[in-house]
């Protein structure tokens, strides 16, 4: 039985994670607002998800979709301490940019 | 009984009184000292008529076992080393009973006794052991123990460096000993006396065996009895306190080279150029020594070439084969060598450690004990008729008259030399008015009973020492004792010497005639005209030489210190320096510089970790991917 998920060629999944993936990486290595970087690894986080699953309905097997809820569990825990730290810096300098956090440099 | 106890008493006294001898009473220390001593010397005495039927030999165990070669630890008390024994116990009880006197104001009292009894223990070792493995364990032990108490003032520098320099002498002759013992090891396989000199008796081996092994045992006891070219660390060894000279550097340790050669006896009757080389060594040594002597300022500088000299002595009756001679001669030689250091220590206690006898003279009256108790022990070393000294050498002269005229000739010098420098010394000392504006002549004392009564004692000895061994011109029954002792443990025995009763006496003749020149001259030059040695400063041509010591020290400085220390030197400058620092501060540097430069990346730029991050994780992706 032929799913539409599955009518979808692989490749296109495998296209498209990728270039989310990419858009996440450069968005962490070029961005320095410290809530877009948290969004950015989201979205890598993410890419990596869509290809888990689609692999894994391709593959006929279960344990790529296992992965994924536990990637979303960290994810889910890394957003919410991620989020809590930079409101806490936020209150404290008013500011978000990764670049100002220098004060422990030796 | 178990020859054991003979060691174990100074070994239980070095214990107690190394471990707990500093919350001990002095009294205690001395009298406990003494008597773990004196104990060993009654055991000894007691065994003499079992030793006279056979050798006593101790429960044997097993000491080291390599491959087929089992070497033990095993004790043997027969004729020789029961002689030895006695006087090892004997003297080192009188010695140390003058030492609770003479150190018994110093600091190191307890440390002083517990050297004293690990040195007795070792000497027991040395004489006792039946094999030659112990031999040299106690020969190693007795090294030890002349260092410990040479330098026991070791605040004194000068004292320290005299110690290292007999430790370092001693090593020189110690390997000789060790080579010879790998030779006796690989030619006859085994150490044991008994097994050796039995196979060596067999002559089974070719000469050049006999003749190298001798020789190095013989290099052992050159450095262990202050023979040529070793002797120098002697007459330094007398910076250790007076009772140490007395019983290491005069009775005790100083003959065990002669006590290996006796003991030897078998190897060295066949081995007639090595008896050649110990003649020769011995003679000359006992001349050169004699020589220096004759210009020592301090007193017992003076002794210790005495000492020097009469060892030689003892090597030239050795190298005539004359093995009863040299022990005869080394037993009378214990007493008044002894009892004229202890001598020495007494007017060096009663003078406040003045020693040059320059600044000494007229302390007979002050001393009248230790004046009369010194008279003897020079008398006796000078030949003084029918004294114990006057024996035991003519008998070794009458040796050397057989063996050759100019042997003769030469040792009646030296002989003559003795009295010479003793005269010398004993008036400076004695006679003649006192010298010192330093140390006023009313509180030079007599020293106490303690001191004084271990004089006596041997002075006792060193009057009838000669009983031991006399001669048969004076009785026909009792004649030769020692050596009728002694006889049954040789194999070839000793060189007979058969002279004409006019020889005899006409020997004898010169001799009391050398000694009564001595005498008279020096009693001419020192009381009659009252001389007095010249100081340094005034000294020159062959006096200087003299008391130069011949410059040997400074010759042995120039040949082997001084390169040495030039190659020390130069292996830190160079080597070490500029070689292995410099490497290793190049290693340094470049981890160093290499840290320095890596430590920019580190810049604290999140963005640019992550990049790198990036780019490595792509890398490696890329290098799985395609290569």
């Amino acid at each position: 039985m032929n799913t539409v998920f599955q009518q979808v060629d692989i490749s296109h999944y495998i296209y498209l994670s990728t270039v989310l993936f990419s858009i996440g990486l450069f968005g962490v290595l070029f961005r320095r607002n410290a809530i877009v970087l948290l969004m950015c690894i989201e979205l890598m986080l993410n890419s990596v998800n869509l290809l888990l699953t689609a692999l894994s309905t391709y593959m006929g097997d279960a344990g790529g979709q296992l992965f994924v809820f536990f990637i979303m569990v960290v994810a889910a825990a890394e957003a919410a301490v991620g989020l809590a730290i930079l409101v806490m810096v936020y209150r404290n300098t008013r500011n978000t940019t990764v670049n100002f956090l220098s004060n422990l440099k030796g | 009984m178990n020859l054991y106890i003979l060691l174990a008493l100074p070994l239980l006294g070095f214990t107690i009184n190394g471990l707990f001898g500093k919350q001990l009473p002095k009294f205690v220390v001395g009298a406990l000292a003494s008597s773990l001593v004196f104990i060993p010397f009654v055991l000894a005495l007691s065994m003499w008529s079992q030793v006279k039927e056979a050798a006593v030999v101790s429960q044997p165990f097993t000491f080291l076992q390599v491959g087929d070669l089992n070497i033990e630890f095993k004790l043997m008390l027969d004729r020789l080393s029961l002689i030895m024994t006695l006087i090892i116990t004997g003297i080192g009880t009188l010695i140390h009973l003058y030492s609770m006197a003479y150190m018994a104001d110093d600091a190191g009292y307890y440390k002083f006794f517990a050297y004293l009894n690990l040195f007795i223990f070792n000497m027991l070792i040395l004489v006792l052991g039946a094999n030659f493995m112990m031999l040299f364990f106690g020969w190693e032990g007795v090294g030890l123990c002349s260092y410990l108490l040479i330098g026991f003032w070791y605040h004194n520098s000068d004292f320290g460096y005299a110690a290292r320099k007999a430790f370092v002498m001693n090593r020189i002759g110690d390997l000789g000993l060790l080579l010879g013992l790998f030779m006796i090891i690989q030619h006859f396989g085994s150490l044991d006396y008994q097994v050796v000199f039995s196979e060596i008796a067999k002559v089974s081996h070719p000469q050049w065996v006999y003749t190298s092994i001798a020789v190095l045992l013989f290099v052992g006891a050159m450095g262990k009895s202050a023979q040529i070219p070793l002797y120098t660390w002697l007459p330094d060894a007398m910076a250790g306190p007076t009772p140490v000279s007395a019983l290491i550097h005069a009775a005790t340790m100083v003959t065990a080279g002669v006590y290996l050669v006796v003991r030897s006896e078998v190897l060295y009757a066949l081995a007639p150029m090595a008896r050649d080389l110990i003649l020769y060594v011995g003679l000359a040594t006992s001349l050169l020594a004699a020589f220096i002597g004759l210009k020592q300022n301090d007193i017992k500088k003076v002794l210790a070439y005495s000492t020097v000299s009469q060892l030689g002595l003892m090597f030239i009756a050795l190298g005539c084969g004359a093995y009863s001679a040299a022990m005869f001669h080394l037993a009378t030689h214990a007493f008044f060598k002894a009892l004229l250091f202890l001598g020495s220590g007494s007017v060096i206690h009663g003078m406040h450690h003045e020693q040059d006898i320059r600044k000494m003279g007229g302390l007979r009256k002050a001393m009248p004990l230790t004046y009369v108790t010194f008279l003897i022990g020079t008398l006796a070393i000078s030949g003084f008729p029918f004294l114990s000294g006057f024996f035991s050498k003519d008998e070794i002269l009458l040796h050397t008259f057989h063996h050759s005229p100019w042997v003769y000739g030469l040792s009646v010098f030296s002989a003559g030399l003795t009295g010479i420098y003793m005269f010398r010394m004993f008036f400076l000392t004695f006679h003649g008015t006192y010298r010192n504006d330093h140390y006023a002549f009313e509180k030079v004392h007599e020293s106490p009973i303690l001191m004084t009564l271990p004089l006596m004692v041997l002075a006792a000895l060193s009057l009838a020492g000669g009983l031991l061994n006399l001669p048969h011109y004076l009785t026909h029954s009792h004649s030769e004792a020692l050596a009728h002792w002694l006889e049954p443990l040789f194999v070839f025995g000793d060189a007979a010497v058969h002279v004409e009763p006019s020889t005899e006496w006409t020997l004898l003749g010169v001799a009391v005639s050398v000694f009564v020149i001595a005498f008279v001259w020096m009693r001419q030059k020192y009381v009659v005209q009252g001389r007095v040695a010249e100081n340094d400063d005034q000294m020159s041509g062959s006096a200087k030489l003299l008391a130069q010591k011949f410059y040997v020290d400074e010759l042995y400085d120039s040949l082997f210190a001084k390169p040495l220390q030039a190659l020390g030197t130069w292996t830190y400058r160079v080597l070490d320096r500029k070689g292995f620092v410099a490497f290793t501060d190049l290693m340094g540097k470049v981890t160093h510089w290499k840290g320095q430069t890596l430590a920019r990346i580190q810049s604290g730029n999140i963005e640019l970790y992550l990049i790198i991050m990036v780019l490595a994780a792509a890398l490696m992706l890329g290098i799985e991917l395609f290569a």
